[in-house]
């Protein structure tokens, strides 16, 4: 029988505020174990949390970029569990009024628009870290105990893994892009649970559900959810019932495994956080948000497709980052010549960014100078070679105008008609041979003449005007 | 609505907490005194009146994202009943 596979998505987004989610404490990474620790993250008794403003912030504007609705009144509710390195014995999260709902992430898979829709995206805290693998204890660190999460959970809407790992990097792309966290799969910034069934092609109904945990890469995600489909279809094929439980992929196993009952004893008897007052999403709040969001991505790469006539998959190479984005434009911008900007960036820029493993941020050669180095081939005044081959790289090791880097290593295209010309003569006297074959009918012999006359012009002479001066040349002996 | 001795040992497991035979009969019947109360509440009629979700009536109590001093390690350490090079220590728990 033919299978369809069904997943649906939960994933966390550490946020990138400087304290935690309800209190002062950093949230730096890689501080010495239980340092960044409070009364209150510590769960001392008598502590009382406090929201931080940016958490409310950055998840009204995940809202926002994802089109969800903002909840006009929300709060928060404690989720009881017993785990050491959560000190409280219970999570501060959001349960029955989440602060948005109904969202949409939109994406193209394949050059096809794809859509999956949220069912609720909520605040919560993170748990600390335990260590097991040292000794015969547990060793616990409670820095990372009420970091700030956004917990974003997806309509069953995702039909195979191409689309679970294109609507991840979706997700990722969108919480970089509006500031809110660094997106990180590998460090644990973003985290993703997948609830996965299957059933029968063209059924309507779902099959039971499996949780799988423990993917840190947008890879084992593709990987274990593969995994879990086909070890779904094995066991109904076999006559079997699938259990909906919670189990974890192994990385090293490349294989889905299922929780001990024990560690999956869950009744977290959710109640309502009296620590804790409500949120209310004025109009006024909310205007003050969407002042602050940038233009979104998709937004963006339509724009770059219609105002600089530039082709779908550039626009969305060139949005894929926001820094990156407003590079582009930038360069486009200041040479005037978005085509070239964007032939540029996609290529030199993005291949020497590739190299020295930095990010556009950290580009040497900035926009302007890069802007001016194109226009300055427009204008005549270097050759597209030489900006490629030598203003490109001496800007790459000085901080010099294009300009001045023309300058100073005399680069300037020569047009002077005359010294062109003096020079396509002495390369036709100098190569008699190749004279005679191409009168003879050798015609693609013409490149080795431009190629000659460029190297003895070392590069510089206008390419436009050797090929008209020698074609005249050629014509007439 | 009442509880047996079994609702008690399920909710002394959710918390890791064991109590003698004697204790769970006390506190099964302290809980259905106190369910007992509830069930008397249940009766007045509250289709009309909103849920209050907190005694407190303000809304929006934030704080800007700003550091505050943490504790010291030692002084985080201090009420541990073990610890060790800078870590609370507790006994092994299963890897999740």
């Amino acid at each position: 029988m033919e299978y369809e596979l069904v997943v649906g998505l939960e994933v966390h987004c550490q946020l990138n505020t400087t304290t935690k989610a309800f209190c002062g404490c950093s949230t730096e990474f890689g501080a010495p174990a239980n340092t960044n620790v409070c009364p209150i993250c510590l769960a001392m008794p008598g502590s009382l949390p406090v929201l931080n403003k940016r958490v409310l912030e950055s998840a009204i504007k995940l809202g926002l970029a994802t089109n969800s609705k903002i909840r006009k009144r929300s709060t928060f509710a404690r989720k009881n569990y017993f785990y050491p390195d959560l000190p409280k014995g219970y999570q501060i999260s959001q349960f029955e009024d989440p602060i948005c709902y109904d969202g949409r992430v939109e994406f193209e898979l394949d050059g096809k628009p794809m859509s999956v829709r949220l069912i609720r995206i909520h605040i919560e805290e993170d748990a600390g870290k335990s260590i097991h693998d040292i000794g015969t204890e547990t060793y616990i660190d409670a820095n990372r105990c009420g970091v700030p999460l956004l917990e974003i959970v997806s309509h069953p809407d995702i039909r195979s893994t191409k689309e679970a790992s294109a609507y991840l990097q979706k997700l990722r792309q969108i919480v970089r892009w509006i500031g809110i966290s660094d997106g990180n799969m590998e460090e644990g910034s973003l985290r993703c649970d997948a609830n996965v069934s299957i059933r029968p092609k063209g059924s309507e109904t779902f099959g039971t559900r499996t949780e799988i945990k423990n993917m840190n890469s947008f890879k084992n995600v593709e990987n274990a959810i593969l995994y879990e489909a086909e070890r779904q279809k094995q066991v109904l094929e076999s006559g079997g019932k699938i259990v909906q439980e919670t189990r974890l992929w192994d990385v090293d196993k490349l294989e889905t495994r299922p929780m001990r009952s024990k560690e999956e004893a869950h009744d977290y008897r959710y109640f309502p956080e009296p620590d804790l007052v409500a949120i209310e999403a004025t109009e006024e709040f909310l205007a003050h948000i969407k002042a602050e969001l940038p233009e979104l991505p998709e937004v963006r790469r339509a724009r770059f497709e219609r105002d600089y006539k530039i082709p779908a998959y550039d626009a969305g190479v060139l949005t894929a980052d926001r820094d990156l984005a407003d590079y582009y434009e930038d360069v486009a911008r200041v040479s005037g010549n978005a085509k070239a900007a964007s032939n540029w960036v996609m290529g030199d820029v993005l291949r020497t960014l590739k190299e020295k493993m930095i990010d556009v941020k950290n580009f040497p050669i900035d926009a302007k100078r890069l802007g001016e180095t194109i226009a300055l081939v427009d204008k005549g005044v270097i050759s597209n070679d030489i900006a490629k081959k030598q203003v490109f790289p001496a800007m790459m090791e000085s901080s010099d105008a294009p300009s001045s880097i023309v300058e100073s290593r005399g680069l300037a295209q020569v047009s002077d008609m005359g010294a062109i010309e003096q020079v396509v003569n002495e390369i036709l006297s100098l190569n008699p041979s190749q004279l005679n074959s191409y009168k003879a009918g050798k015609k693609n012999l013409f490149g080795f003449f431009v190629g000659e006359a460029m190297k003895q012009m070392k590069g510089k002479a206008n390419p436009q005007l050797i090929n008209d001066i020698l074609k005249r040349k050629l014509e007439t002996i | 609505m009442s509880v047996s001795i079994k609702d008690v040992e399920y909710i002394a497991t959710l918390a890791r907490l064991s109590f003698p035979d004697a204790e769970k009969e006390r506190l099964t019947a302290e809980l259905n005194s106190i369910l007992t109360y509830i069930n008397k509440l249940n009766e007045l009629d509250t289709s009309t009146i909103e849920p209050l979700d907190n005694m407190n009536e303000r809304v929006n109590v934030l704080r800007d994202d700003v550091i505050r001093p943490s504790i010291s390690n030692d002084e985080a350490l201090s009420n541990a009943p073990d610890s060790q090079d800078r870590f609370f220590k507790v006994p092994k728990v299963i890897s999740s």
